[in-house]
């Protein structure tokens, strides 16, 4: 119970503190690759819907990029109507188990919401994690009952998505439910993206969340077409060829960035792409009973301050390092990651190694890392953007050992369909480059959306770029608002 | 989707086999020099291999391995009507082929199917190919026949003379070269230190020098990084890239390292599976 929490609104009401989310034990989980959250219970979603003010204009839907309406969801759940809390949300948002756990809603609709200005917005992510989670454990003759409430799936009205992430997954959920037929195309052998070669297992359930959210997409009779890479097995003209009437481009923004800093190619040195996809896509916290290797590091180092160096850094500590450190150029205000991570990380152990920067890493005559020489680093003045950028500070280098460095420093567009298909307008970074409203490409019925289109950046921004060419591309096909 | 084998030819048993595989999607764009990523099984690593042969009229593409470790050691367990959980191509970009001359391919060990792809390629583009291959011995050569069938050369060397020349495939490489002005290209696919002695062998005769190479990989669609090589003192990624470069720049040194990233896992995967190479797992 914080100070802040005590103080009293302007109506005079005091707000009781936001309900805590339990979670496993630090000394336990890192041990373990299970979810570290463990979510609500009823009596403490109830409690926590119950501090929702329903305000009459609710400013938290003005920062959810698919506006979920949330003081409805809130208040129906208040009421118990979990059955009616669950069809609200699902009207705007197609994974809300996947939401509920990854938004950044710091900077989102908790950002937003009134209760912020204290210091202790409602817990709208949990709450809605806790719908979505408790809905999906019901009986899957439920999840078939909503399907009655849609119109049947016209076999001739024919949409293809390239790539399975959230983007894809969509506008997948939005035409299917409007009878759309749509085929996903993805070229790895699993569906989803990002969430399940990225986002790893104790932050993110592949089988117990996003592969129900997949399932419940089948269950829309959307095709999944795995080990098809679009630019190489197939082309956008073949599709249009095959009769589809419409193709949503979300490949994502996977190709890694690497430092450009000497020994970089060192074994022991990984993108956090490959050291987070042979993990969670080739379960390698599982070898040798699954196939795919992974490094075993002691002494690690991260260099990133996103989510990506949170996952990357957390991942190592499960799979046995006796240390981790997240090597960042900034502070600790600057780090990107959402909150929730960077405590949790904290608390597991991770240190973090601020005002550094790596200038080159050393290895042994076998080629493998050893260490790493780091370069110290101060911020500077403020630059037009108002962000006091790193500089380094002359002469100050120091020397660390680590045996498994992982970068996480951004990641490029993802190039084979966009080098198969020339006629696609790319904007100066590289990325596609769509039409604001429609999200429609160069290519006329061609749309595109999520990290290929803006760069790396959330779930929910992926979504909500889904949400907006797939109205579009109904309001296309089936005419009519 | 699981795609079915077809035939299977043990070419030396227990260590290299040829599987013709029912894959019509990937058969129909596959061109010399690429290669698919493939999953044995549920719980089986993705491993790339070249596509030594596509057939589109009946929708094959035929594959050639040797037995490293356990992914091809599951792969080996499979049977003609067994299929194979995950295929996915064709991948990687085709080799430059164009109308120049003379070419030379070389091929070591399976290396020369995944060459004689290359070499077909270069012969309908109306090259004078020159196929240059290698093994230990007689018994371990592949793909003479095939080669014979349409390369109007073959040369042959084994490093206990049993067949051809008794040495490497450099010597035969360079006797050519001393003689022959007319070569334009020189493609090598093997072992590495094989391809990195053919570059050593060409780079005095200023032979532009293609080489495959076959760094590890994971998702074989640029988005892991694992697959990089230093190609001139520039990172490339062998697998959107690649995976042929010219042989004159690249760091074999670097890329053998890289290869041995995960010996000892390796090792340990490989016992297990022999510990307990249950029919029910695979
Ligand atoms: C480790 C990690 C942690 C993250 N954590 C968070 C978080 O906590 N919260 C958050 O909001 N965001 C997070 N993000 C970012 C978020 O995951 C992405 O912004 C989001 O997934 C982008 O979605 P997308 O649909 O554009 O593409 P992606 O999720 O990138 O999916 C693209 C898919 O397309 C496939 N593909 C690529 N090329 C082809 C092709 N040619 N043919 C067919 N398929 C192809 C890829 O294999 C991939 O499956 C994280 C990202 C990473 C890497
Ligand atoms: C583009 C490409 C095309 C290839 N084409 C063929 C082919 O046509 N036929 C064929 O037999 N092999 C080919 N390879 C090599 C093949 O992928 C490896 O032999 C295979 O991944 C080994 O897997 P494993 O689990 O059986 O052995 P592992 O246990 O993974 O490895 C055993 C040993 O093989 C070496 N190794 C590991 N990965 C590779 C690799 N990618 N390339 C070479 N050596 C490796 C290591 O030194 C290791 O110690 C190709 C590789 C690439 C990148
Ligand atoms: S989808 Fe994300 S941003 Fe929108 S309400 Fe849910 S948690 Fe908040
Ligand atoms: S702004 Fe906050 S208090 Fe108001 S309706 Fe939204 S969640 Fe409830
Ligand atoms: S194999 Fe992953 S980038 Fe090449």
């Amino acid at each position: 119970m914080t100070a802040t929490a005590e103080r009293k609104p302007a109506g005079g009401r005091k707000i009781a503190p936001r309900v805590d989310m339990p979670c496993q034990p630090a000394g336990e989980r890192i041990r373990n690759f299970e979810e570290v959250a463990l979510g609500y219970t009823q009596q403490m979603a109830t409690e926590e819907a119950r501090r929702c003010l329903q305000c009459k204009n609710p400013k938290c839907v003005k920062g959810c990029p698919v506006e979920v309406p949330i003081r409805d969801f809130i208040g129906q759940l208040a009421k118990g109507d979990l059955e009616g809390a669950y069809r609200t949300i699902k009207s705007t948002n197609s994974l809300p188990g996947v939401c509920g756990r990854v938004c950044p809603q710091e900077n989102q609709c908790e950002g937003a919401c009134v209760l912020n200005a204290k210091g202790q917005p409602v817990a709208i992510g949990r709450l809605e994690r806790y719908v979505a989670d408790t809905y999906m454990a019901l009986d899957a003759c439920d999840h078939l009952a909503a399907r009655l409430t849609c119109p049947a799936v016209d076999p001739e009205l024919r949409v293809a998505c390239i790539g399975s992430g959230p983007a894809s997954l969509t506008v997948a959920g939005y035409l299917s439910a409007r009878g759309i037929k749509v085929t996903v195309f993805e070229a790895l052998h699993e569906v989803g993206g990002v969430l399940v070669y990225g986002i790893p297992e104790f932050r993110l359930p592949k089988s117990a969340i996003v592969e129900k959210e997949v399932q419940a997409l089948r269950t829309q009779e959307v095709d999944f077409v795995t080990n098809w890479v679009g630019g190489r097995t197939f082309s956008i003209d073949d599709l249009f060829a095959e009769g589809y009437r419409a193709v949503f481009i979300g490949v994502g923004a996977g190709l890694p960035r690497f430092l450009g800093v000497p020994g970089e190619n060192l074994t022991g040195v990984f993108s956090a792409n490959e050291y987070l996809t042979r993990v969670n896509l080739g379960r390698a916290y599982a070898f040798p009973d699954y196939d795919t290797p992974v490094y075993q590091g002691r002494n690690v180092t991260v260099y990133g301050g996103g989510n990506v160096a949170m996952d990357a850094a957390r991942t190592a500590l499960r799979l046995g390092a006796e240390s981790v450190r997240i090597v960042y150029r900034r502070t600790r205000d600057e780090l990107p990651a959402r909150h929730e991570e960077l405590e949790h990380a904290e608390e597991e152990g991770v240190i973090l190694e601020l005002l550094a920067n790596p200038v080159a890493f050393h290895g042994d005559e076998m080629g493998r890392l050893t260490g790493v020489t780091l370069q110290r680093m101060q911020l500077g003045e403020p630059d037009a953007s108002g962000r006091r950028s790193p500089v380094p500070v002359e002469g100050d280098t120091y020397e660390l050992p680590t045996d498994l460095a992982v970068i996480a420093v951004g990641t490029r567009p993802n190039p084979i369909l966009l080098e198969a298909t020339p006629q696609l307008k790319l904007s100066r970074r590289g990325y596609i480059e769509v039409n604001e409203e429609t999200g429609e490409t160069s290519i006329p019925n061609v749309f595109a959306g999520g990290d290929i289109v803006t760069g790396a950046a959330t779930v929910i921004l992926a979504m909500g770029a889904g949400r907006r060419a797939a109205k579009e591309i109904r309001r296309r096909l089936k005419g009519g608002e | 989707m699981p795609c079915k084998i077809l035939e299977k030819e043990r070419l030396i048993p227990g260590q290299t086999s040829k599987l013709v595989i029912d894959a019509p999607h990937i058969a129909k764009k596959a061109q010399p020099g690429n290669f698919v990523i493939l999953r044995v099984c549920e719980k089986g690593e993705r491993i790339p291999l070249t596509i030594a042969d596509a057939d589109p009229e009946r929708g094959t593409i035929t594959i050639v391995y040797l037995v490293m470790g356990k992914s091809t050691a599951l792969l080996e367990t499979l049977d003609a009507g067994d299929s194979i959980l995950d295929l996915c191509g064709p991948l990687g970009k085709p080799t430059h082929i164009e109308k120049a001359g003379t070419v030379i391919c070389v091929g070591g060990g399976t290396g020369i199917a995944a060459m004689h792809h290359i070499a077909k390629g270069h012969h309908k583009a109306g090259n004078h190919v020159v196929a240059v291959i290698g093994a230990r011995s007689k018994d371990l050569l592949l793909f003479y026949d095939e080669l014979s069938s349409f390369c109007p050369e073959v040369l042959v060397s084994t490093d206990d003379g049993s067949f051809g020349h008794k040495g490497l495939v450099t010597d035969l490489l360079r006797q050519r070269l001393e003689t022959d002005k007319t070569v334009s290209e020189v493609v090598a696919v093997g072992p590495v230190p094989m391809m990195a002695a053919v570059a050593k062998t060409t780079e005095p005769f200023g032979v532009k020098t293609t080489v495959s190479l076959n760094s590890i990989m994971v998702d074989g669609i640029g988005m892991c990084g694992a697959c990089r090589v230093s190609v001139g003192g520039e990172t490339r990624f062998a697998c959107v890239d690649g995976p042929e470069f010219d042989g004159h720049k690249v760091d074999f040194n670097e890329l053998r390292q890289r290869l041995a990233a995960f010996k000892p896992q390796e090792k340990a995967s490989y016992d297990h599976h022999c510990k307990c190479t249950c029919a029910g797992e695979k």
